[in-house]
C-alpha cells in the first residue's frame, strides 16, 4: 500500500522514528533468540510489527511525561528512553536490572525516565495512569500521562472506570488502544461486542480517533495532535492504533491456529519496512538506513553479552524492597 | 516532656477526622479520593474537609472501586499521598487487582523504584444488621500479604496515632475502621504523634490468662474481664493494634508469665489470624511453656441480618468469658 506523505514532515523526524523501531526490533528479536537457546528465564512477550505504535507516541512526549504499559512493554519503555543495560539485565535476571531482577519483562519499569510500568494484569495500568495524571496536576505540573494497552483490555472494567474518571476530572491523559487484533489466542472480535475501543471512548465522552498503527508517520501525527490537545487542558483522549502482532502471544507460543497466509499478508505491511521506504522515497540513503539497524543490532548484542555475564542478584536482596516498617523477627 | 498534654475527650470518628484533617493541614500532597468523601463521608470522617482543602483535595467519586484504589496509587507514584476511602470495607473486593497484584507488590517487583505511600481507610466488621455483604473482617487475608501494613485500631486515641502514622509511611497502609465503635469515646491529644506500627496495647494486667485481641472486639473483651475479675481471675488484655508488623514480644512475654493464651477475633475462627498468633507464640516459647492456647472466632458463616441470627453467630462477652474458662482450665459457664 502507498503511504503518503503528511504536510510539513521532516526526515529527520522519520529517522528518529525509524530509529526507535529498528532498536525496539532488534531488543526483541535479541531477546528472542537468548530466550530460545535457555539463557533467559520466565515467560517473554514481544510486541514485534507493532514497533511504530510506542515510538510514534513516545516521540510526541517529554522526559517528564509519564506512561503506563502493559505485558508487551519492551517497545514502550525503550521508545521513553529506558535505559538497554537495565532492560536486557532485567530481562535475564541480574543485579544490574531497572529493577533488581525483581520484575522481569514483564514488570520492566524505569522511572527515571517516567516509565511507570509494564503490567501484568490486561487494563491494570488503566487506573494508574488515570490516578498519576490526577497526582501531577495536583502537584502543578502540565506534564502528562500516556497509557498504553490492547484491544483485550477493553473488555475489562477499569477501561470503563478510567476513562469515565479522566473525563470527569478532566484529566491529562492520553488513552493509547493498541489493536492488535488478539487477545492472547483469541481473536479480539470474537469476543468484543460492538464497534470496538472508539465507539466506547465516545460513548463516555472521551474524544477518539482511529489511525493506521504500522504507519509510523501517521502514528507520530496524530499522536502530536493528540498529545498538544492533552496538554492544553482540553481532557483526555483516546488513541486507537490498528496493527498486527506479527509472532505469537509469548516467545513458546507459535499461534499455529492462524492461517498462514493471514500473516504473510500481514507482513508486506511491516512498519519499519513502510517506514523505510518513505524515507527512501523522501531521500534518506538506504546505507543510512542500514547503518542505523546494523548499530541498533550491535548496541543489542552488546547489552545481551553484557548481561549474560553480569552478576546474579546477591539472594540477600529477595528480603529488600518490601516495606520500611520494621518486620517482627519472623519475617 | 515538660509541656502538659492537652486532651479533648473525642469519639473515635472524630480521632481519625481530627488525624487526617492534621496532616493536610501539615502537607500539601496528602489528599483524599473516595464515594461522597467530598459530602463528609459515609460517617463524618471528612466533614468539613471540602471546605478547608476544596475540591482537589477532597475528590467524591464515581462508585469505581477498582479505579478508586488505583488512581489512589498512581496518583502515589508521581509523589503525592492519598488516603484512599473505600467506603466500607467489603467493596474492596471490587478492588482485589488494584489492592493485592498492584499496591502491594509494586515497590518490590520494580526493585525499590516504587513508594505506593498510600493509606487505603475501610471501616469493617459487624455494624448496625448490616447483612453479609457489609459486615465482613477479613484482615487476616491481608495480613497473610507480603508488602502491606495492616491497622486494625479500637480506640480514639489510637485511630488517630495510628492514622497519623499511616499518612506519614511510605509503605501501603491498609487501615480497618472498627465501624461499631465509631461512636466510642476517648482522650485524643490536641497534637497527635504518629503511633509506631508494631506496638501492642497493655489493656488490662493480670496473672493467670493472657487475652489477645483488636478492632471492634476490644469492649466485648473487657466487659470479659470485669466478669471474670469478679470471679477472681485475672486476665492480660493485649490489643495488638497493628496485625502486621504485629508485636510478638509484647504476647509472648506475656503468655511466658501466664502459660495460657486466647485470642478473640469477631473474624471467622478457621483461618483466621488468631491461628498464627498462637502458632507464633507456642514457636517462640515452646510448646512446654505454654499450658493451654485457644482462639475464639466466628463460625465459617457469612454474617446473619436477622438480629437473633446475627447473636449467634457473633462473638460476645459471654461466648469470651466461656472461652476464657476453657483454656483455664475450668468448666464452661452454661449458656
Amino acid at each position: 500500500m502507498a503511504d503518503t506523505a503528511p504536510t510539513g514532515h521532516n526526515t529527520r523526524r522519520w529517522l528518529d522514528l525509524y530509529r526507535t523501531m529498528v532498536r525496539i526490533r532488534a531488543f526483541e528479536e535479541t531477546a528472542l533468540a537468548a530466550h530460545a537457546a535457555g539463557q533467559m528465564p520466565g515467560p517473554l512477550h514481544v510486541s514485534i510489527g507493532q514497533e511504530a505504535v510506542a515510538a510514534g507516541v513516545c516521540l510526541n512526549l517529554r522526559a517528564d511525561d509519564r506512561i503506563t504499559s502493559n505485558h508487551r512493554g519492551h517497545g514502550h519503555a525503550i521508545a521513553k528512553g529506558a535505559g538497554i543495560a537495565g532492560m536486557m539485565e532485567e530481562l535475564f535476571g541480574r543485579a544490574g536490572g531497572h529493577c533488581g531482577g525483581k520484575g522481569g519483562s514483564m514488570h520492566i519499569a524505569d522511572f527515571s525516565v517516567g516509565m511507570l510500568g509494564a503490567n501484568g494484569v490486561v487494563a491494570g495500568g488503566i487506573p494508574i495512569a488515570v490516578g498519576a495524571a490526577q497526582g501531577l496536576r495536583l502537584l502543578g505540573s502540565d506534564a502528562i500521562v500516556a497509557c498504553f494497552f490492547g484491544d483485550g483490555a477493553i473488555n475489562r472494567g477499569p477501561f470503563l472506570e478510567g476513562l469515565n474518571w479522566a473525563a470527569l476530572y478532566r484529566l491529562p491523559v492520553l488513552f493509547v488502544c493498541e489493536d492488535n487484533g488478539v487477545a492472547a489466542f483469541t481473536r479480539a472480535g470474537e469476543v468484543t461486542a460492538g464497534a470496538g475501543a472508539v465507539a466506547r471512548a465516545e460513548a463516555i465522552g472521551v474524544p477518539a480517533e482511529s489511525v493506521d498503527g504500522n504507519d509510523a508517520a501517521a502514528v507520530d501525527a496524530a499522536a502530536g495532535r493528540l498529545v498538544a490537545s492533552v496538554r492544553r487542558g482540553d481532557g483526555p483522549h483516546l488513541l486507537h492504533l490498528r496493527t498486527f502482532r506479527l509472532l505469537g502471544h509469548t516467545s513458546t507460543d507459535k499461534a499455529a491456529w492462524r492461517p498462514e497466509q493471514e500473516v504473510a499478508e500481514a507482513r508486506t505491511r511491516d512498519p519499519i519496512a513502510r517506514l523505510r521506504a518513505r524515507l527512501i522515497e523522501a531521500g534518506a540513503a538506504d546505507a543510512t538506513l542500514d547503518a542505523i539497524a546494523a548499530e541498533a543490532r550491535a548496541e543489542m548484542a552488546a547489552a545481551r553479552d553484557a548481561a549474560l555475564a553480569a552478576a546474579w542478584p546477591d539472594p540477600a536482596t529477595a528480603w529488600t524492597d518490601v516495606l520500611d516498617t520494621p518486620a517482627p523477627e519472623a519475617a | 516532656m515538660d509541656a502538659p498534654v492537652t486532651t479533648e475527650t473525642l469519639t473515635l470518628v472524630e480521632a481519625g477526622r481530627r488525624a487526617a484533617l492534621q496532616e493536610m493541614r501539615r502537607d500539601p500532597r496528602v489528599w483524599v479520593l473516595g464515594e461522597d468523601v467530598a459530602r463528609g463521608g459515609l460517617f463524618g470522617q471528612y466533614r468539613g474537609f471540602l471546605d478547608a482543602f476544596g475540591p482537589d483535595r477532597v475528590v467524591s467519586t464515581p462508585i469505581s472501586e477498582s479505579t478508586i484504589m488505583g488512581a489512589g496509587l498512581g496518583a502515589a507514584l508521581v509523589g503525592t499521598r492519598p488516603i484512599i476511602e473505600m467506603r466500607i470495607f467489603d467493596f474492596v473486593m471490587c478492588a482485589m487487582d488494584e489492592l493485592v497484584n498492584q499496591i502491594a507488590k509494586i515497590r518490590y517487583m520494580f526493585g525499590g523504584q516504587a513508594k505506593p505511600a498510600v493509606v487505603v481507610r475501610m471501616p469493617h466488621g459487624i455494624w448496625r444488621n448490616s447483612a453479609a455483604q457489609h459486615s465482613q473482617t477479613l484482615e487476616s487475608w491481608f495480613a497473610h500479604l507480603p508488602g502491606v501494613v495492616v491497622a486494625a485500631p479500637s480506640t480514639p486515641a489510637d485511630t488517630a496515632g495510628l492514622l497519623v502514622a499511616a499518612i506519614r509511611s511510605d509503605d501501603p497502609v491498609l487501615f480497618f475502621d472498627p465501624k461499631n465503635l465509631f461512636g466510642v469515646t476517648g482522650p485524643v491529644p490536641a497534637e497527635i504523634d504518629p503511633l509506631p506500627f508494631g506496638r501492642a496495647r497493655e489493656v488490662r494486667n493480670g496473672n493467670d490468662l493472657t487475652l489477645v485481641a483488636w478492632s471492634a472486639i476490644l469492649p466485648d473483651c473487657e466487659t470479659a474481664c470485669d466478669a471474670l475479675a469478679a470471679e477472681g481471675i485475672g486476665v492480660d488484655l493485649i490489643d495488638l493494634r497493628t496485625l502486621w508488623p504485629w508485636d510478638e514480644e509484647a504476647v509472648a512475654a506475656s503468655v511466658a508469665r501466664t502459660g495460657r493464651l486466647l485470642v478473640v477475633h469477631e473474624a471467622v475462627q478457621a483461618g483466621g489470624f488468631g491461628a498464627e498468633v498462637v502458632a507464633r507464640t507456642i514457636e517462640r516459647l515452646g510448646p512446654a511453656s505454654v499450658k493451654a492456647a485457644r482462639r475464639l472466632g466466628a463460625p465459617r458463616v457469612p454474617v446473619p441480618f436477622s438480629p437473633p441470627l446475627e447473636e449467634v453467630v457473633k462473638v460476645t462477652a459471654p461466648k469470651i468469658v466461656a472461652a476464657a474458662k476453657a483454656t483455664l482450665g475450668a468448666p464452661a459457664a452454661p449458656r
